[in-house]
């Protein structure tokens, strides 16, 4: 399992280590020899840091690129994320479940911001007591244990804010509801207003040829919660799932299913928080759950088939002589046109010896930026079924070098507010049986949104 | 702290005023102090001089500070044992804390505290936490035992606590089940031979129970252990698998992948033409795909594991090429990865997507991925026929396109599209010819040269490109001196009128002026080829290469096995096995698919051979079952569609059988034995020896077989029969050595006939040989003669002289031998029968009237009748057959058109065997009698 776990800045200082097992070879941070001369300082490489300045000699000050996220320095294995300017590693020489090392790295970032923001620098040094804390509780010999935020933030509370003793009542409700089967949540909670918001977000991923064909498409979405629910209520989410509807379809036979058959999607795949029952799930495909309180991801998804693409993006390049390109990008918006797609902005990839660009656009606004290699055009809305185009001449130096451009894709970021799969949420149904409210007194809110993924069109 | 080294130690004065405010009445300024220790600690400053104040803050009911001067007392407690004992009471006092947060707390932290001092204590905080009535404290309980087991087993082992750790199993809260599950996995793994693990179904339907219950990281920890369970059939394994589907729709990839671990595994044993298994396999792929979409970090994990289920079984991703296809944006390590997965999953279907996706990636930024793109492109027009042309000429552009390192790459590729396609492709050579002067790798410069060298008679100016190579001879690396010389002789061969020149300068550079030895060597073989024979050179030179084959970086079948067996963990994304890069015991030992369900119409077989403790059958008598033997023998298993897969030892046996006559008996018979590890073949075959009748005299047991094998060798040569070599160690369980032997007795003395293989990539070196106690005495008579190290893929002859004067231990069976071999690896075992026939010693032969008398004085009890049959061979020549192997004749009768041999045998312990050989024609039919 995990041997030991290192925050890094940087320049590859150490600013957290926490060691489980002696095995990584870390005598580590602690300095070994007990005090001899205490006035004489002991020269830092009599400090036996091997894990620690192995992993940031090898890979924190490599001068290559990153080439792997897992590294074997002398039969230690590091894996390691980063996150901004912050390098999380954690150390291993056992043959550990790679898969899970690196969620539980992704797990460690979450509740670390959960508990005080953006993982920075400043805010690792600044909390570096309850970092210790939390590690010390969702890592215990290198297993990971309960790391939900909810129950961790009932018993590892920030200095001070909760100091006086709990009874002991709280206390084995602490730590009943860690360990037990829902762990997420917590008993007693309270709202005068039970409220709920339901964001399915999802984004769309293209690769188009030049000539207008999709290599491929999907999108991948998600279903993002924040409930305000009070009790321990049981909730049923339902959407228009081709496979639940199909099978409604064939019990009732109505027109309504048929109607409804059309506007069904296929869903190639999906997962979900641990708070769903998998194994119903699996045997009548409904989504059943205890939510947590709060911010959640209740589900992700994949589809692939029938997706509507809100942008279609025609690129024409032209080389003029050796020193010229003519380039000429139209984009189609292909949606309803009583809605709005927002924050629209093309990128379109200039070579390296562009010495100007001349721009004309009919709509928003274009710039040639050097830094970034790209004409950046940018578009505040755009409704649908409309149309509009920029044109570029730019100009080349000319170079000696045989190597042709590479000619990157021209790629494109927006937001329409609709789901681009078609997924739409049929119903969301809350049953608290102990308190006195029923799914009509819940407020529930609903919202689609669609963003780029990664869509590009090749040039 | 790596600005300023220097500053490693607190200066005294800071010190000083640390231990002032650790002392202070103020719980606030303590802690404050200690945090301050705390932050010290972690930028690497000495702060160990104040380990009595620090621990005197211990006692407090501040939960965290607390906590605090625990992380102190976990960094420092190591450096300063003696000190350590003072917090001790602290911790037990802490253990019965009314608060289970700081019960749970202190025997976590304590089991942090790697002090052989405190160890001694913590033992019964410890059993009283295991049995706390809240879950918490059991959970981190649990997780404690595999500490204290890591710090001294032998103390975890006295107290008993794997046996309360195992009852965890069956408690009711689904996170212990989780941690116990965790612990014990653990602590097996550095006891592989411990049935520590018992996993049974019961066990299995509680940890599915669990399985549903507990949070994610339980959840992997229960899948990764049930992983490990092997079903007894083919039900169990389908009930197992639909509860562990569900766990394929988790969000934590983790949960995911290893239950796609359990999923492959056990999908071994559902026979193939189930519905369900067709089922399972559709259910696989959408999961895998969705991994792709996780951070590049996971995918990066997911498309290692990727790459080897598709290997395994490429049936589940066939129609999803799609998604490996490279986004711009990817880190280098996912494209790299997902190149790999296209190229495997590469078929006529889909070949026209694909290359159109290579072309566009060989025209990117990063060198690396372009010139694995190129040579993707090649292996396409290898794997594929039918796109082989389109292929070329795509690689044809790239090469137009002029870029240094694409054009070497596309030479490498086009080379070995030769080699598949010979006399196809030839006119692009006009365009190769082109680029000659722009390669500088010399990987390129020697594909080059070997495309010159064999295609000499097509292009005109070979010998001039050829000869312009020459001038930097020496400059050029070994590589490329060895294909030149190779294409020059070629060329010279092919045009000897014009050339020879040519090949004169090129012999003497690599036979005089070159101090490579394998240079030289080939020159010489060449020159001295040329001068003695031409055409028999050109036999040689010139001969029909082999094709290559279409996969050529395909893992190994049984290291692939292994891999799928570690689906998820870091084996799975370094693709080597664990052994190979954790140090120790840990986790070395070598994990197996279950044996396939096999044919349809031997399903008994395929899951006798999944079970290894199956127990062997009771035998009801002697004669009946070597019956059944030869019945086997005789009418055929009509298994002989499917092909054995390579981990059923039960399939092999059976191949065996099917190998005809009665030496196949032999064989069988020792096979049973020498598969050692697989009792399932003990069970079946190798079981006559153990079944003998009690009241049999236990020398002879193991004598007849044998007998039956010298009566039935019909093709040997005269002289002792000695059975063929069969593998006793395969390499899968030796790191890679396999050894696979004979016994046999020449002129006198045992030997001991071995063949060491080397399958491993290292050097092997320092071999060494022991025997266990045996029936019969046997010992190496001298050291194991390898004098040479013996290197990877290299096998070596060794034959061990052996004397029965060793220490004797009853054996079951009887002639079962235990040995064990080391190199500078390891130490390996196995076990393997030698024939009872090479003990028989050469003054064997009795005195007629000792015969005669002796044979009489036998009870009839200790008389045991067989009956060979298909033995063509007239008395005559059986006894002389069987004197070779010093079963001598004393005396022959004719009654009634019978023959019928008497003859005796010794045994090396001096035992007398006396039998009586009946020959009918045709059907010999044997008694058997002995004296001891």
């Amino acid at each position: 399992m995990i041997g030991g776990l290192f925050i890094y800045n940087h320049k590859g200082e150490v600013l957290i280590s926490r060691v489980y097992r002696d095995d990584i070879g870390e005598a580590g941070l602690k300095a070994e020899q007990p005090i001899i001369s205490r006035s004489v300082p002991k020269p830092v490489s009599c400090l036996k840091r091997n894990a620690v300045d192995a992993f940031r000699v090898n890979v924190i000050h490599a001068r290559q690129q990153v080439r792997s996220p897992v590294t074997n320095i002398a039969r230690t294995s590091f894996f390691h994320v980063k996150r901004s300017n912050i390098w999380l590693a954690a150390v291993t020489k056992q043959n550990v479940n790679a898969t899970m090392v690196f969620e539980f790295l992704y797990k460690m970032c979450d509740v670390m911001s959960a508990y005080f923001g953006k993982i920075s620098e400043e805010n690792v040094k600044n909390n570096f007591v309850l970092i210790y804390e939390l590690l010390d509780e969702i890592l215990d010999f290198g297993y990971p244990q309960n790391s939900e935020t909810g129950a961790l933030k009932t018993f590892i509370t920030q200095q001070g804010i909760k100091s006086q003793v709990p009874t002991k009542e709280e206390q084995s409700q602490i730590t009943s509801q860690v360990t037990g089967q829902i762990g997420w949540r917590r008993e007693g909670i309270k709202y005068r207003r039970n409220e709920l918001f339901l964001d399915v977000l999802e984004s769309v991923n293209l690769l188009m040829s030049p000539q207008g064909q999709v290599l491929s498409a999907h999108v991948s979405g998600r279903v993002v919660m924040k409930s305000y629910l009070s009790g321990m209520p049981e909730c049923k989410f339902g959407m228009n799932d081709k496979i639940v509807i199909d099978k409604q379809g064939k019990g009732g036979g109505s027109e309504e299913a048929a109607k409804s058959g059309k506007q069904s999607i296929a869903i190639d795949d999906c997962t979900f928080h641990q708070c769903v029952r998998l194994s119903k799930f699996d045997s009548e495909r409904s989504i059943s759950f205890i939510p947590p309180d709060g911010d959640y991801e209740l589900m992700r998804y994949r589809t692939t088939k029938d997706i509507i693409l809100p942008f279609r993006v025609i690129p024409l390049v032209r080389e003029v002589g050796r020193t010229k390109l003519e380039v000429k990008v139209v984009i189609k918006s292909n949606f309803k046109s009583s809605l709005l797609a927002q924050k629209i902005e093309v990128r379109i990839p200039t070579p390296l010896n562009t010495s100007g660009v001349q721009l004309i656009c009919m709509k928003g606004k274009a710039k040639y930026k050097a830094s970034e290699n790209a004409i950046v055009w940018k578009i505040k809305r755009m409704a649908g079924m409309k149309e509009s185009q920029i044109s570029a001449e730019i100009e080349l130096l000319p170079t000696n070098d045989k190597k042709k451009w590479a000619r990157p894709p021209i790629s494109m970021n927006f937001e329409v507010p609709f789901a681009p799969s078609g997924l739409k949420v049929r119903y969301l149904k809350v049953f608290e049986p102990k308190l006195n409210y029923s799914d009509h007194d819940v407020i529930k809110w609903v919202r689609y949104i669609g963003r780029s993924g990664i869509y590009e069109t090749r040039c | 702290m790596c600005d300023f080294p220097f500053f490693s130690l607190v200066c005294t004065g800071e010190i000083f005023e640390l231990k002032a405010e650790l002392n202070s009445d103020k719980k606030e300024k303590k802690k404050e102090a200690v945090k301050k220790v705390i932050a010290s600690m972690t930028v690497g400053k000495d702060v160990s001089a104040l380990f009595p104040d620090v621990v005197n803050c211990m006692q407090t009911d501040n939960l965290e500070l607390k906590k605090l001067v625990y992380l102190y007392l976990m960094n420092y407690a190591k450096s300063q044992p003696d000190m350590a004992i003072m917090a001790v009471n602290t911790f037990v006092k802490d253990c019965e804390d009314p608060n289970p947060l700081i019960r749970a707390l202190a025997v976590r932290t304590m089991g942090c505290i790697r002090v052989d001092k405190i160890t001694e204590y913590l033992c019964e905080p410890l059993r009283k936490c295991l049995k706390d009535e809240d879950p918490y404290v059991r959970k981190t309980a649990a997780v404690c035992v595999a500490k204290l087991h890591d710090i001294n087993a032998q103390l975890v082992e006295d107290q008993g606590f794997l046996d309360t750790l195992k009852d965890l199993i069956s408690d009711s809260n689904p996170m212990v089940v989780a941690n116990a599950v965790a612990a014990l996995s653990e602590i097996a793994e550095s006891h592989p031979n411990s049935n520590l693990l018992d996993l049974n179904p019961q066990t299995i339907n509680k940890l599915l129970t669990a399985l549903n219950e507990c949070t994610e990281w339980g959840q992997i920890f229960i899948l990764d252990c049930l992983a490990n369970y092997t079903p007894r059939d083919d039900r169990e394994s389908q009930s197992i698998c639909e509860r562990v589907t569900p766990r394929l729709s988790h969000a934590n990839s983790a949960v995911v992948l290893s239950a796609v671990k359990v999923l492959m595994k056990f999908m071994e044993m559902l026979p193939k033409d189930l519905d369900y298994y067709g089922t399972l396999l559709k259910k696989l792929a959408p999961p895998l795909v969705t991994l792709l979409s996780a951070e590049p970090e996971l995918q990066y994990v997911a498309l290692r594991n990727i790459n080897l289920i598709v290997q395994r079984r490429p049936e589940i991703l066939k129609h999803e090429m799609k998604v490996f296809f490279v986004k711009y944006n990817d880190p280098i390590y996912v494209k790299l990865e997902k190149l790999d997965i296209m190229i495997r999953l590469a078929s006529q279907a889909n070949i026209a997507q694909v290359l159109a996706e290579l072309k566009e990636y060989a025209t990117e930024v990063d060198v690396d991925f372009v010139r694995k793109a190129v040579r993707a492109i090649g292996r396409c027009a290898i794997k594929v026929e039918q796109s082989a042309e389109r292929c070329v000429s795509t690689l044809l552009d790239l090469i137009q396109t002029k870029v240094n390192y694409v054009v070497q790459e596309a030479i490498v590729v086009i080379k070995d599209i030769f080699r598949k396609y010979p006399n196809k492709y030839e006119s692009v050579i006009a365009t190769l010819c082109e680029n000659l002067d722009s390669l500088d790798e010399p990987e390129a410069r020697a594909a080059m040269i070997w495309i010159v060298g064999e295609y000499a008679e097509r292009i005109d100016n070979a010998d001039e490109l050829l000869e312009s190579f020459l001038e930097g001879f020496h400059d050029e690396s070994t590589q490329v001196q060895l294909q030149l010389l190779t294409a020059i002789v070629k060329l010279f061969l092919k045009k000897p009128t014009e050339t020879q020149e040519l090949v004169q300068q090129v012999l003497s550079l690599a036979t005089q002026d070159s101090d490579n030895p394998d240079l030289r060597d080939r020159g010489y073989i060449y020159w001295r080829l040329l001068s003695t024979d031409p055409v028999a050179a050109k036999e040689v030179v010139l001969a029909e290469k082999p094709l290559i084959s279409e996969e050529t970086d395909l893992i190994e079948p049984t290291l692939l096995e292994e891999l799928i067996c570690h689906i998820g963990t870091l084996a799975s994304v370094y693709h080597k096995p664990p052994s190979a890069f954790v140090e120790g015991s840990r986790g070395v030992q070598h994990k197996r698919l279950p044996g396939s369900a096999g044919s349809a119409d031997s399903p008994d077989t395929g899951s006798a051979a999944g079970v290894s403790e199956a127990p062997p059958a009771v035998i009801p008598s002697q004669g009946d079952l070597l019956g059944d033997l030869l019945n086997l023998d005789l009418t055929p298993p009509t298994t002989s569609g499917p092909p054995p897969a390579p981990s059923s030892g039960m399939q092999m046996g059976a191949m065996d059988l099917l190998g005809g006559g009665l030496d196949s008996l032999v064989g069988l018979l020792h096979l049973g034995g020498d598969l050692g590890g697989s009792p399932a073949m003990g069970a079946g075959f190798g079981a006559p020896p153990t079944a003998m009748p009690a009241s049999f005299p236990p020398p002879v047991s193991g004598g007849l077989d044998d007998l039956f094998d010298l009566g039935g060798s019909v093709g040997m040569p005269m002289g002792a029969y000695s059975p063929p070599k069969s593998i006793w160690l395969p390499a899968m369980k030796a790191k890679g050595l396999e050894i696979s032997g004979t016994f046999a007795r020449r002129a006198g003395v045992i030997q001991m006939e071995m063949t060491l293989t080397n399958k491993a990539m290292s050097i092997m070196t320092d071999f060494a040989i022991q025997f266990n106690r045996n029936s019969f005495g046997l010992a190496p008579a001298g050291p194991l003669q390898v004098l040479t190290p013996v290197g990877p893929n290299q096998s070596i002859e060794v034959a061990l002289p052996l004397s029965t004067v060793g220490p004797v231990m009853k054996m079951e069976p009887l002639t079962n031998l235990q040995v064990a071999v080391k190199n500078n690896i390891d130490v390996f075992y196995f076990s393997s029968q030698y024939p009872i026939s090479m003990l028989f010693v050469e003054d064997g032969k009795m005195e007629r009237q000792v015969f005669l008398a002796t044979w009489k004085d036998i009870p009839n009890d200790n008389e045991a009748q067989f009956q060979i049959k298909d033995c063509h061979l007239n008395s005559d020549a059986a006894s002389s057959k069987l004197q070779g192997s010093n079963v001598f004749t004393i005396a022959k009768r004719t009654v009634e058109g019978q023959d019928m041999l008497y003859q005796s045998m010794k045994l090396t312990n001096g035992i007398w065997v006396l039998a009586e050989l009946r020959v009918q024609a045709g059907n010999p039919n044997y008694t058997v009698s002995t004296v001891s």
